[in-house]
């Protein structure tokens, strides 16, 4: 039995924000088809009411005082920018024709 | 060997030679920048900085004129990895998504290292975003492992231990995910720790997997490894995961003495399935040098270390393909041409921009958080990951420091694992759970096998760096392996 389909593949890669070629798509799934099958492992641990841990120490969030800062300059945060113009990187555009 | 070949092989040896004016930090960089050439065939070096690297040379032996030293470690050359921002410089984590990128800021182990007077020299080359186990998804090609060129000399860190093997600075800055440091360390025959997580900032650090990521060093021995920690750690307001305690003084803890020590050998890590021939002796060996010093070695268990894995590469993507978010073509790196919507340039940019094993991390990462799948992969992930803290608290309970191989094979052949994620996967068995756990683990050259080095790794309570530097300095006063030198290039 198969754990990931193509179309499944082709679904989280929309969602990921990657194109993959056909070649690639079907290499993709067949390594996290092995991957998936190796990590399946974790399925006959007995996990019953054990509390998951995100964070391997337990920290309080850290807070600091409400103070303005010296922020970084804009024209130096834009020094990476493939396209900017004035204080704002460049984007294609973000609505179509219709608003959506 | 000669003086400056000498200097460069350890923080000890370069700071002896500047003490004793035999050698200026401008020596010593003229001298690493040539072996970073001589070298280059191990593609352990992506760039250097000369100018500014001569002008801090300068600027070291001028203060050293006046009789000032900053630290122990001013006026050594180091190289970083290239996933460490330095200002007015590139940095690439091996990712042509990050071609041209310069930038803006210093990371905070950078301010550190200068205010420490130690000398950037240049960045090391990595697997790309630090995905790998052998520095070949690197976008300049695999480094190659010093002692046998044809093999790795590991990952992520690789370039850095190759750096610090092969004698071109004595030191160097790697980042340990999943063993990134230990694993390319025991590969190369040196040195290599990854600190309690939080012990040193992440500010700066490109990140891969947040809750595991952590920076440390690469030296040839463990009091080298203590000096520069000392540099390194302490809190820094900028990471809020970066821990407020004091940073102790590691050089006090290495007294050779490491009687009163309790060592625990967990018996799953000792079990000689799936491990190449001659690395279970060398480790086994080590532990007896060990026992001879006079520490007590005991058996413990870490029951669930059998799932770390697969609990790993479950968290490490799921944190990846979040924090990978950010390269979208917009803000910098590589931006695709032509692209028709702002969706559009996203896919085509990072499409173009990442690497084979980056999009199967991205995509593992994604799909274990999506609907329908969370609670089978990513939470249950998070439980055991708490039934392995549970078990290194038994086995903490029970030893000082854990003992373990730190890879279960030797440098492997270029190219070997290249087609099975799965199999390079398992080459971290032995160092994944000190990330998931949080603890310190650090690698130290034990008995070479087959001509190739082995790492013995050495697993601490969080927090006690001193304990592991201890027991690992006391190691290397009785043994000779971390002094052993490659082959020089014909």
């Amino acid at each position: 039995m198969s754990r990931i389909s193509r179309q499944e593949v082709d679904q989280i890669a929309q969602l990921a924000r990657l194109s993959l070629s056909d070649d690639e798509a079907a290499a993709m799934e067949r390594d996290l088809e092995r991957i998936l099958e190796y990590v399946a492992a974790l399925e006959t641990l007995d996990t019953e009411g054990v509390e998951p841990t995100a964070h391997a120490l337990q920290l309080a969030t850290p807070v600091r005082p409400d103070e303005a800062c010296e922020p970084m300059d804009p024209e130096l945060a834009l020094s990476n920018a493939p396209e900017a113009a004035g204080t704002a990187f460049v984007v294609p555009k973000v609505i179509d024709e219709e608003g959506r | 060997m000669s003086d400056i070949r000498e200097a460069l092989g350890s923080l000890a040896a370069a700071r002896a030679a500047l003490d004793a004016g035999s050698l200026s930090a401008a020596d010593l960089v003229e001298a690493a920048l040539t072996r970073a050439q001589d070298h280059a065939a191990l593609q352990a070096v992506v760039g250097v900085r000369p100018r500014h690297a001569r002008d801090e040379a300068r600027a070291s032996d001028e203060r050293r004129a006046k009789g000032e030293r900053r630290s122990l470690v001013d006026g050594i050359p180091m190289l970083l990895k290239d996933n460490m921002v330095v200002a007015g410089e590139a940095t690439t984590c091996g990712s042509r998504i990050l071609e041209g990128f310069v930038s803006p800021y210093s990371a905070g182990v950078v301010e550190r290292l200068q205010s420490a007077g130690a000398i950037v020299l240049g960045r090391t080359n990595m697997d790309e975003f630090a995905m790998g186990s052998s520095t070949e998804s690197s976008c300049f090609g695999a480094a190659r492992n010093p002692w046998d060129p044809s093999r790795t000399c590991g990952g992520s860190s690789g370039g850095s231990a190759a750096a610090v093997a092969a004698g071109i600075v004595p030191a160097a800055l790697g980042s340990d995910t999943g063993g990134s440091i230990r694993q390319p360390a025991g590969f190369c025959g040196v040195t290599g720790f990854k600190p309690t997580y939080g012990r040193v900032s992440r500010w700066g650090l490109v990140a891969y997997a947040s809750s595991l990521d952590q920076i440390g060093p690469f030296t040839r021995s463990a009091a080298d490894a203590a000096a520069l920690l000392s540099v390194i750690a302490g809190h820094d307001p900028r990471d809020s995961t970066s821990l407020p305690v004091p940073v102790p003084d590691y050089a006090a803890a290495l007294t050779g003495d490491v009687s009163g020590l309790t060592i625990g050998m967990p018996r799953e890590c000792f079990v000689e399935e799936g491990v190449e021939p001659g690395v279970l002796e060398s480790v086994r060996e080590g532990v007896r040098e060990l026992e001879a010093a006079g520490a007590k070695v005991v058996e413990v268990s870490l029951p669930h270390s059998r799932y770390a894995i697969a609990t790993y590469y479950l968290i490490a993507t799921a944190e990846a393909s979040s924090n990978l978010a950010r390269f979208d073509g917009v803000r910098y790196g590589h931006r695709a041409e032509g692209a028709t919507d702002i969706d559009d340039l996203y896919r085509r940019s990072r499409s173009e921009g990442f690497g084979a094993e980056v999009k199967r991390r991205i995509l593992l990462g994604t799909y274990v958080l999506s609907a329908g799948y969370y609670d089978a992969y990513y939470k249950r992930a998070q439980q055991a990951r708490t039934l392995l803290r549970r078990d290194f608290d038994e086995a903490f309970a029970k030893c000082d420091v854990l003992v373990t191989p730190t890879s279960p094979e030797l440098a492997f052949p270029l190219g070997e694992k290249n087609d099975d994620p799965v199999r390079m996967y398992l080459s971290d068995i032995y160092t994944v759970t000190a990330n998931l756990v949080g603890v310190p683990g650090l690698s130290v050259p034990c008995s070479p096998a087959a001509g190739m080095p082995v790492g013995l790794q050495l697993l601490g309570r969080s927090l006690e760096e001193s304990t592991l530097l201890r027991v690992a300095d006391a190691f290397q006063r009785r043994t000779d392996h971390h002094e052993k030198r490659p082959p020089e290039p014909v």
